[in-house]
């Protein structure tokens, strides 16, 4: 008896830890609140490493959260790409939001939800899952470009990928027309 | 005495139950987490069906051979196709443009190059519109097909000017499968019509022993199919009666009206309904909203008429950079006489301010 009432006792008290674990990390507001867990994983995920442009401050190098996830700046003109050998096959600019590599240059997209230059202005939910699903523009179009890791984040669950895309929708929407990539020699 | 035990059993009992239920929640916190990346499909090609005697690649005799009349452009892989409805079942054609299959169809394309089969694409419908999508690909001595890579295979055989075919990967077949008003593309009423066109680009001799529509409903394998006469393109001539089946066979799955791509206003698929092609009044002069990477300056237009130079669709089609051909997968050679045959339609085209075409009768 007294055996059975400590079993209950701990699998209680490891229940209690159990929801005050989930709790301090937030990781029961992210499955009530799919917006929350779209933050948390677009901040986790390297989201802001590419798509909020660079720019240098007090600490360094660091993402410019004012122009946060609106991609490679439409203003910056990037200047024709260094030499690259076999031992450097790829370089990015100082915003880290410009590439060129043996795909040409490739720019980061706008992420914000601008109803006129957001890359996502006309990208259902299903779209953007099998964007990141398939590496295709639009889910069915071109091959999405280096260094953009789809193929990583392909893994993610239906719920988790549907969560970024609903927190992609309500953030502050920024203006920013992205160039086209450029095909390589140019 | 029996009332403490009868409590001790019930305190007992109530323990169990709770510990179990947390075990259960704990075991459920453990479960892996799988991305949604598609059904599961046979390890192998010969698990499928295809064959009654794998050995000699004796396809099934119940299964049924047909040929689309306006084929897939892959770049001149010659294909074989089978079908198979499960015994007793019917399609049901009441949708003209979107024949609805019974749960156990299963379908399988056969892809060749310079003899030698390179793979076997396979799909299933498990019901409630799941579907299977799978490639197998063939071991170069022709007596193994396993199931492809789930990313597909580069450089699965040598084609021409130093370019090579690729087997899809699964996500890859519902690109094509999954963005239009059906996932069955090539067996349909218009590709299955008896009328076939003479002038398709790549049409295919229709195999003696193939099924086409008229013998599907003859042996009562569709259900309501419309009566009248046999699905054709209406068109001004033959030129553009094979145009519009091209760019229905080979654009129209993902550029239509119904599917993922429909708010971008460019149907290329022929519904059987339609009075006036909807690749003409979705293309002609309409302006590109977001000219693609790649695409020569000064080209602003879907279709020009009358100048193929001027048109995006014919540059798109004629182009094999990753960021500007199209179809952008499937393909990595341009089909050439289906570019003839799209710049013949397109400068036949009256430009804009060119007076009304007149037919002989008119002309006063």
């Amino acid at each position: 008896m007294m055996f059975l009432r400590a079993v209950a006792t701990m699998f209680l008290g490891l229940s209690f830890i159990l929801v005050v674990a989930l709790s301090s990390t937030g990781l029961l507001a992210q499955e009530a609140d799919p917006v929350a867990r779209g933050e948390y994983l677009v901040n986790t995920s390297g989201c802001h490493d590419c798509h909020t442009p660079w720019g240098m401050g007090p600490n360094g190098p660091e993402p410019d959260m004012s122009r946060a996830l609106s991609g490679h700046p439409a203003d910056l003109q990037v200047g024709p790409p260094p030499d690259l050998s076999e031992e450097w096959v790829w370089a990015g600019n100082p915003t880290n939001t410009a590439y060129v590599g043996p795909w040409g240059v490739s720019f980061t997209a706008n992420l914000t939800p601008d109803p006129e230059t957001g890359v996502l202005r006309d990208m259902s939910e299903g779209q953007f899952i099998d964007t990141i699903r398939n590496g295709r523009h639009m889910g069915q179009g071109r091959p999405i470009l280096p260094p953009m890791p789809w193929p990583a984040y392909r893994n993610m669950t239906d719920e988790d990928l549907s969560a970024i895309y609903g927190y992609l929708q309500q953030i502050d929407p920024i203006p920013n027309a992205v160039p086209e990539p450029l095909p390589p020699g140019q | 005495m029996s009332v403490p035990i009868i409590a001790r059993s019930r305190r007992t009992g109530a323990t169990l139950g709770v510990a179990l239920a947390l075990s259960a929640i704990l075991a459920a916190l453990a479960e892996p987490v799988q991305p949604s990346l598609g059904e599961t499909a046979p390890a192998d090609l010969f698990a499928t069906g295809l064959y009654t005697d794998p050995a000699t690649r004796s396809v099934d005799p119940r299964h049924l051979v047909f040929s689309p009349q306006y084929p897939l452009w892959t770049d001149g892989a010659a294909k074989r196709r089978w079908m198979s409805l499960p015994p007793g079942t019917q399609i049901d054609a009441s949708d003209l443009d979107r024949w609805a299959f019974p749960a156990g169809t299963r379908f399988w394309k056969e892809f060749a190059f310079d003899g030698h089969p390179v793979e076997t694409r396979y799909m299933e419908h498990l019901g409630e519109g799941r579907w299977v999508f799978a490639t197998y690909e063939w071991s170069a001595d022709g007596r193994q097909a396993p199931l492809a890579p789930e990313r597909g295979r580069a450089d699965a055989w040598p084609l021409s000017d130093g370019r090579t075919h690729a087997i899809p990967g699964r996500t890859d077949c519902r690109v094509c499968h999954g963005s239009g008003p059906a996932p069955v593309l090539g067996f349909s009423a218009l590709q299955l019509s008896p009328d076939r066109d003479p002038g398709a680009p790549h049409a295919e001799p229709l195999p003696l022993d193939a099924v086409d529509l008229a013998v599907l409903v003859e042996r009562g394998l569709i259900a309501n199919a419309p009566a009248g006469p046999a699905p054709r393109i209406p068109a001004a001539d033959p030129v553009e009666r094979a145009a519009l089946g091209y760019l229905h066979a080979n654009c129209g799955h993902c550029h239509n009206d119904r599917g993922a791509l429909a708010d971008l206003g460019f149907d290329l698929a022929h519904g059987l309904k339609d009075g006036t092609a909807a690749a003409r009044t979705t293309s002609f002069g309409v302006v590109l909203k977001d000219p693609p990477a790649g695409l020569p300056d000064g080209i602003e237009l879907r279709i020009a008429p009358g100048d193929p130079a001027a048109s995006a669709l014919l540059h798109r089609a004629s182009s094999r950079d990753r960021l500007l051909q199209m179809p952008p997968l499937g393909t990595a050679l341009v089909d050439e006489e289906a570019i003839a045959l799209l710049a013949r339609w397109i400068a036949k085209q009256p430009r804009a301010g060119d007076p009304a075409p007149q037919t002989e009768g008119e002309i006063r």
